[in-house]
């Protein structure tokens, strides 16, 4: 499903480059669990952006379900965002003044989907991680790991065919860590393609496949 | 999710009150200057026009002149004078003119009872009227037609006059003496604002029937003629129809324009419109300059609030949202508060307008009134502002780098 060849991604600061990715081949099918480890600017994040089309690679072919992304304006990149892609972020990213249930709308409205056909599909999400009671909350009014399911219910709303999380579990207790775990292997039994950044081996060792990164170059775990 | 927005900003407007009041001042200030300054000008131009229209409107006054060139033997510098019957020439032979009435003018000599009064005594026909704006009181009426063919002695006093001789509304029906011969007052001059005139304003006349005036003073010459159109546009048409009739009847050149002294009012109304034209649109100028400095204000609390939000227009992004949705979101909340800003100017005015309208300045600025024009024009720049506010910190919004805005 995910397509990557020779993939650069070059910051020019002016007066210095930071090479964040260096000739990244990458195949990711769908329906896997994958973990991305390395150290710090090992580039991770510059990866998931790419593969999340929040980015563009500066030069490389990157095609995501069979289509190049590498032509596409502002306008394609935004919809591949919202239909193809969830996004969960180890801040969450909530927006703070809206409750639960808007944040998980959110991403229904950006693609233009009725007002009753969004509330029933809100509350199939939050249902299914498992905060149906909480959708008159605002983000303040839950704990962490409450808010980082609002994420996840937020990330799943549109049905996307890959779920992207940077270190979801990076700001949370153990415990609410794992209830999340548990829900990401959930969504990835029920068929879900799920990519994941982790500092954290008691996570990458569930998934299937680990994708090594080092000064942008990926170490092992290409195909 | 657009209320959501809108109650957000609401906040970012209680959290900033001091940057939103003055923002919102300068908007507030800037409608209000130009409504109110468009308004005053709309005032002042139809007041100075009533005025102006107090002697009449679209009138030809017309003076004896003295000719310029030699003609047909006589020498130049000849004293062009008329007589009453010239007034009927021109009626029966300038097709242009609707209205024409001689007038005899002079000082007279008037007693009420023991009292004697000083006043300038005009005698001209019933048509007089019509063209000068002459309206009486109520119970009051104008020379007319049977007070000219019988030399009635019948007077129309001005309301100046009425009040030195007899008091305010109590001239009607009484009798004076003008030259010790006994008239009798049929009306009274309903009050007007006169800015223009020629020898002396309206309030300080008398009026009689001109036939009786020759009967007394047996005047050979008629001091001055006044004649109107049928057609304001016919004007200058007919003025050079009149020199031609008179040109043969006194037998002056009638290219010669010094032989007659003609005073087109039409091109008082020219000047009016043209001067009121150019001060509205100074007025508006200066408002408009208020507006934009108040929406240079509004472009700046946006941009603050762009750089405040930048974190969630990254998110927004990261889901989805076009650059397009981003760009009309913040353009429509500068338009929510320039439009909020103009609203209060509106209201502002209103109350301003009312204000000065109690204060009985009529008479100087006319009954203020914001025209639907002032406001429509009000409402475009203010659109047109905010749009431009907007627009900047709106595209600035759209087009964030989504991975760097994320990172707020």
């Amino acid at each position: 499903m995910i397509e990557m060849q020779n993939i650069n991604r070059v910051y020019d600061t002016g007066r210095v480059k930071v090479h964040a990715l260096r000739d990244v081949n990458l195949h990711i099918k769908e329906g896997e669990l994958i973990a991305i480890m390395g150290p710090s600017g090992s580039g991770k994040s510059t990866l998931m952006n790419v593969i999340g089309c929040l980015d563009t690679p500066t030069s490389g072919r990157y095609s995501l379900d069979g289509k190049a992304v590498n032509d596409l304006d502002d306008n394609d990149l935004a919809d591949i965002r919202n239909r193809k892609i969830g996004f969960v972020f180890q801040s969450f990213n909530l927006l703070s003044y809206a409750s639960a249930f808007e944040n998980v709308e959110l991403p229904l409205i950006f693609m233009g989907m009725s007002t009753a056909k969004r509330k029933q599909r809100v509350t199939e999400m939050l249902a299914r991680v498992g905060l149906a009671d909480r959708m008159d909350h605002k983000p303040n009014e839950l704990s962490g790991g409450q808010q980082q399911r609002v994420a996840i219910a937020r990330a799943l709303a549109n049905h996307p065919r890959i779920i992207l999380a940077d270190e979801p579990t990076g700001n949370l207790d153990s415990a609410s860590g794992k209830e999340i775990l548990q829900l990401f292997l959930d969504l990835w039994k029920a068929g879900n393609t799920i990519i994941m950044i982790t500092h954290d081996p008691s996570i990458s060792e569930n998934c299937e496949r680990i994708i090594h990164l080092k000064d942008g170059m990926i170490e092992n775990g290409a195909v | 999710m657009f209320f959501k927005n809108l109650l957000q900003l609401f906040r970012d407007v209680r959290n900033q009150k001091l940057r939103t009041f003055l923002t919102l001042f300068g908007i507030i200030w800037g409608s209000v200057a130009i409504i109110l300054l468009l308004t005053v000008g709309d005032g002042l131009y139809s007041v100075s026009k009533k005025a102006a229209h107090g002697m009449g409107e679209s009138i030809c006054i017309m003076w004896p002149g003295r000719t310029s060139v030699a003609y047909e033997g006589f020498p130049r510098g000849r004293y062009i004078r008329f007589r009453e019957t010239d007034a009927e020439i021109l009626r029966s032979q300038v097709s242009e003119i609707e209205l024409i009435s001689p007038e005899y003018s002079r000082g007279v000599q008037v007693r009420v009872g023991k009292e004697y009064y000083s006043a300038d005594l005009s005698a001209v026909y019933p048509e007089f009227q019509q063209m000068r704006n002459v309206i009486p009181e109520a119970g009051g009426r104008f020379i007319n037609l049977l007070d000219l063919k019988y030399r009635r002695r019948v007077v129309f006093i001005g309301d100046e006059v009425e009040k030195d001789l007899f008091g305010a509304g109590k001239g009607l029906g009484q009798n004076i003496f003008i030259n010790s011969i006994p008239f009798k007052v049929i009306g009274v001059l309903k009050k007007k604002i006169q800015s223009s005139n020629y020898n002396g304003p309206d309030g300080g006349r008398i009026i009689i029937p001109a036939s009786t005036y020759q009967g007394i003073f047996g005047d050979r010459y008629i001091s001055n003629m006044v004649y109107r159109a049928f057609d304001v546009k016919l004007t200058k048409q007919m003025i050079d129809r009149v020199y031609a009739v008179l040109a043969k009847v006194h037998r002056f050149d009638p290219a010669d324009r010094e032989a007659l002294a003609i005073w087109d009012s039409t091109g008082m109304d020219q000047f009016f419109d043209t001067f009121f034209g150019g001060f509205s649109v100074f007025l508006g100028i200066v408002g408009c300059m208020t507006l934009i400095v108040g929406g240079i204000g509004v472009s700046n609390i946006m941009n603050v609030v762009v750089e405040e939000r930048t974190r969630e227009i990254g998110i927004k992004k990261a889901l989805g949202a076009k650059n397009r949705l981003i760009l009309g979101q913040y353009i429509i909340e500068t338009l929510l508060v320039t439009g909020f800003g103009g609203f209060l100017g509106f209201v502002i005015s209103f109350g301003i307008v009312s204000l000065v309208n109690l204060l009985n300045l009529q008479d100087y600025i006319g009954v203020l009134r914001i025209s639907p024009l002032v406001a429509f024009v009000t409402i475009v720049i203010l659109s047109l502002i905010g749009f431009i506010a907007g627009w900047f910190p709106a595209r600035r919004a759209a087009n964030l780098d989504p991975v760097m805005a994320i990172r707020g």
